[in-house]
């Protein structure tokens, strides 16, 4: 098992999320949107220079910022 | 006894239409989370009761996060829970992240009825639910609807009254998301299908390089596109309109007035060369609504059939993505880019729409931005119009000095104001086609919104311009600022009557401008002031209402020292 935030997993790599290292607010944020430990998750798409992080939850595509997907913590077998 | 309605559900599954289908009020629904920032009131009539409904703004959950969501939350918990049902909107496409809501809402013991909206949209994408069993799981009526088509809705409004609270364990986050898990594998069914077009294209758009290039191609286009529909409705009707039936009708008026005088002032104006010219005459009836309806409303038409084609379709949060990064430079997030398109209408929406982003900090940057370098479509109809006869190079040149105060004036407001901006976290929602009606509705009420808002204030500016300049009661203000508009800008002083009525609509301020026989370079600076120096009557006042007194001063001030900033460096340095 190797742990990598959302930031380091590749691009239509799928992954489940280990923890989400952030506040109260964005942990609550992410939860209700549908990203919590043990979610699978699959990344959509990157964009440079420290731009957003696209990901597939389930039905929807959610768009996050560069910070937000750094504190996104995933874990791969 | 059931006393209101509240609607509520994520973001963007449609409550605006299910709340027009039951109250008949219309309201504008597109297909991005954060349409509706606002509360909107209508009533249901049940035999011979009138139930309130509220549309409230989109929530993920019951507790809040954004200024639209924490409205939405703070209202509905604030109601007595055995007075108010809940019509919970689900998308029924995206049955699992909607469903917790629902179980918070049922947990909290409000009375819920579940909504399944976008029913139709599940067979294409080959998602099965069983409605039944999941009435019997959650406990509360569950109606499958299609609210563009009205689709279920008689039913859902039939069963309104069997909700009743029936509250359950608060479970923690986890152990919801664990139930949402189990409820979801019994009830829904996925049967496996080929890739469509359309997820190629959704997917398309999400990536860097594929979704730039379809970003610029869609911008061209729709620009384009709004030019030759604007050049169609002036061309073919409105210029017609204008001169072959009104202005021998208003010939004939001019000489019945004596082609002098007050009253022919008032309302013919000034002829040119012995006959009225709708562009320079100035006059309540001439210049007026000519400058609302021929040059003005066409664009307004062609440039909100494009934006509301494109918010129905769901391509706009794509923008979002691919301007993200630049948009962190000025202290927003990507999602401000729908604030600023919107007010690329009009600022009042767009301002209005900054709801959407999360802190006053960015609220303000985005609402000060948009008052200055978010030129309006009946703005820039008229530079268009007026600017253009010196060439398209003088056009481009005011969105480039604009686009330029946006970005300085951003990484300035970013570096000085205290705080931080959030990040982007938004739903990039899927592609959906509107039917053409929904579409024609919308356009229609944005259009009538329009007209209403802007006729009276045209005719009446134009009106009371007219009478102080008639009596010289401009000369004492005139007088004033000669000295800046002359010394500072190279304007003629009687541009100030025009930067005076720019307070009430830059339109008519533009066409104020026409009959002053400026230079290019003159007109040049006199519309990038009125672009960016003071807004228009309906703009302050919803940023005073948006913002407060304190933060619109703040704003005012930034506007009027970029407007002087800008006008004398133009003057000076750019343009000899």
């Amino acid at each position: 098992m190797r742990k990598l935030s959302l930031i380091q997993l590749k691009e239509n790599q799928k992954a489940k999320v280990l923890e989400i290292s952030g506040g109260r607010i964005l942990q609550h944020k992410m939860m209700s949107m549908g990203i919590y430990p043990g979610r699978e998750i699959m990344k959509l798409s990157h964009f440079a220079l420290r731009g957003p992080v696209t990901v597939r939850v389930g039905k929807s595509v959610l768009a996050l910022g560069h910070g937000v997907a750094a504190k996104i913590i995933m874990e791969i077998e | 006894m059931i006393e209101k309605i509240f609607l509520l559900g994520n973001p963007n599954v449609g409550k605006s239409v299910v709340f027009s289908r039951l109250t008949g009020v219309h309201v504008i629904a597109s297909n991005y989370p954060g349409t509706t920032v606002e509360i909107t009131k209508g009533y249901l009539k049940i035999g011979e009761e009138k139930i309130e409904v509220i549309d409230l703004p989109g929530t993920y959950s019951l507790e809040s996060t954004s200024k639209a969501e924490e409205v939405a939350v703070s209202l509905l918990k604030e109601y007595p829970k055995d007075k108010g049902a809940v019509i919970n909107i689900l998308d029924a496409t995206n049955l699992e992240r909607n469903l917790f809501l629902t179980l918070q809402l049922i947990e909290g013991g409000f009375s819920v009825i579940v909504c399944l909206n976008m029913w139709d949209d599940t067979t294409h994408r080959g998602i099965h639910i069983d409605v039944e069993r999941l009435e019997e799981l959650l406990g509360v009526p569950v109606i499958s609807t299609c609210a563009v088509t009205g689709v279920g809705i008689k039913l859902l409004i039939e069963r309104i009254k069997e909700t009743h609270p029936s509250p359950k364990n608060k479970l923690t986050h986890e152990a919801r998301w664990q139930e949402i898990g189990k409820i979801v594998e019994t009830v829904q069914r996925l049967t496996h299908r080929h890739h469509t077009l359309r997820e190629i294209l959704e997917d398309a758009s999400v990536k860097p390089l594929s979704g730039l290039l379809m970003s610029c191609v869609i911008v061209y286009v729709s620009f384009k596109i709004v030019r030759f529909l604007g050049e169609l409705l002036v061309n073919k009707i409105f210029d017609p309109l204008f001169f072959d039936i009104y202005q021998p009708v208003l010939e004939r008026l001019s000489i019945a007035l004596g082609q002098k005088g007050f009253i022919h002032h008032l309302l013919i104006g000034e002829l040119i060369s012995g006959k009225i010219d709708f562009k320079q005459s100035l006059g309540v009836l001439t210049t007026a609504p000519y400058i609302e309806f021929a040059m003005v409303l066409p664009y307004v038409v062609s440039f909100y059939f494009i934006l509301s084609l494109l918010e129905d379709i769901g391509y706009l949060p794509r923008l979002a993505i691919l301007l993200d990064n630049l948009l962190h430079r000025l202290g927003l997030h990507g999602y401000a880019i729908i604030p600023v398109l919107l007010g690329f209408g009009c600022n009042v929406p767009g301002i209005l729409s900054t709801r959407v982003l999360e802190s006053k900090r960015e609220r303000f940057i985005a609402s000060t931005l948009i008052s200055i370098g978010v030129p309006c479509v009946p703005l820039q109809a008229m530079i268009f119009g007026l600017l253009g006869n010196f060439g398209g190079f003088y056009v481009g040149g005011v969105y480039l000095v604009l686009f330029s105060i946006l970005i300085i004036l951003g990484v300035i407001l970013n570096r000085v104001l205290p705080g931080y901006s959030p990040e982007l976290l938004i739903e990039i929602p899927p592609y959906r086609f509107p039917p053409l009606l929904i579409l024609g509705k919308k356009l229609y009420f944005r259009i009538k919104g329009f007209l209403i808002e802007a006729a009276p204030i045209v005719l009446l500016g134009v009106l009371a311009i007219n009478i102080l300049l008639y009596f010289r009661l401009l000369d004492f203000v005139t007088g004033i600022f000669a000295p800046v508009i002359q010394g500072l800008f190279g304007l003629p002083k009687e541009a100030v009557a025009a930067l005076v009525i720019g307070f009430l609509r830059k339109d008519v301020a533009v066409g104020m401008l026409a009959p002053l026989a400026l230079s290019a370079k003159q007109l040049f600076i006199a519309v990038t002031l009125l672009a960016i120096s003071f807004p228009c009557i309906a703009t302050f006042v919803v940023l005073l209402k948006e913002l407060g007194l304190k933060y619109l001063i703040k704003a005012i001030l930034i506007m009027i020292v970029v407007g002087i900033v800008v006008g004398s460096m133009l003057n000076f340095a750019i343009l000899r």
